[in-house]
């Protein structure tokens, strides 16, 4: 619940999503759900020529379950806030 | 059962100490990271910053004998990330020297 409500507070923001085949789409985070689907818009692969097959796409759906990383912008992620959320919901779950 | 004075009963506490500090985390696919803990969850999702990753890229020569294949070992920066949890194979403290 926790890690959704960052990638919540990041909508409208630029990622990149490397996904566990390592393909690589950056692009604008539209929504996220519960299961972290991720909606894109505006997407850029990198590598191009190894996936042309992508060119043509400008929006997409990722399923969480594909995904590796997420690259955030940093300058939109406030660390000491998630250390304290994190710290808050390990508490939670305890009782 | 009193360990409350270590501050760790279960595993997590672990990584829950680890908050804020440097941690090494070895991920499936011949990849490791070390990064700044900021936050991870039940999943153990976690978001790192000042994350660099290294990939071992393994290269089994033809016919070279058993055990002596090359590895590469390619590196990289990032600022931020967010890494899924079914992906980490273990999360390391900081070594405290």
């Amino acid at each position: 619940m926790l890690i959704f409500s960052v990638f919540k507070t990041l909508t409208d923001q630029t990622v990149s999503v490397e996904l566990k085949n390592d393909l690589s789409i950056t692009g604008t985070l539209k929504s996220v759900d519960q299961f972290l689907n991720i909606r894109l818009d505006n997407i850029k692969v990198l590598d191009e020529g190894r996936h042309p097959h992508m060119m043509a796409v400008k929006n997409c759906f990722i399923r969480g379950s594909v995904v590796r990383y997420v690259q955030l912008p940093a300058e939109h992620v406030d660390t000491q806030l998630l250390e304290d959320a994190t710290r808050r919901e390990t508490a939670a779950t305890k009782r | 059962m009193d360990a409350s004075h270590s501050g760790i009963q279960e595993p997590f506490d672990l990584i829950r100490l680890s908050l804020s500090e440097r941690v090494f985390v070895k991920l499936r696919g011949d990849r490791e990271l070390t990064g700044v803990l900021h936050a991870y969850d039940g999943h153990m999702n976690l978001i790192l910053s000042d994350v660099e990753e290294t990939i071992m890229i393994v290269d089994h020569v033809d016919g070279a004998p058993e055990g002596h294949a090359t590895v590469n070992v390619a590196k990289r920066k990032m600022e931020m990330l967010f890494v899924r949890g079914d992906g980490v194979i273990l999360v390391s403290p900081p070594s405290r020297t």
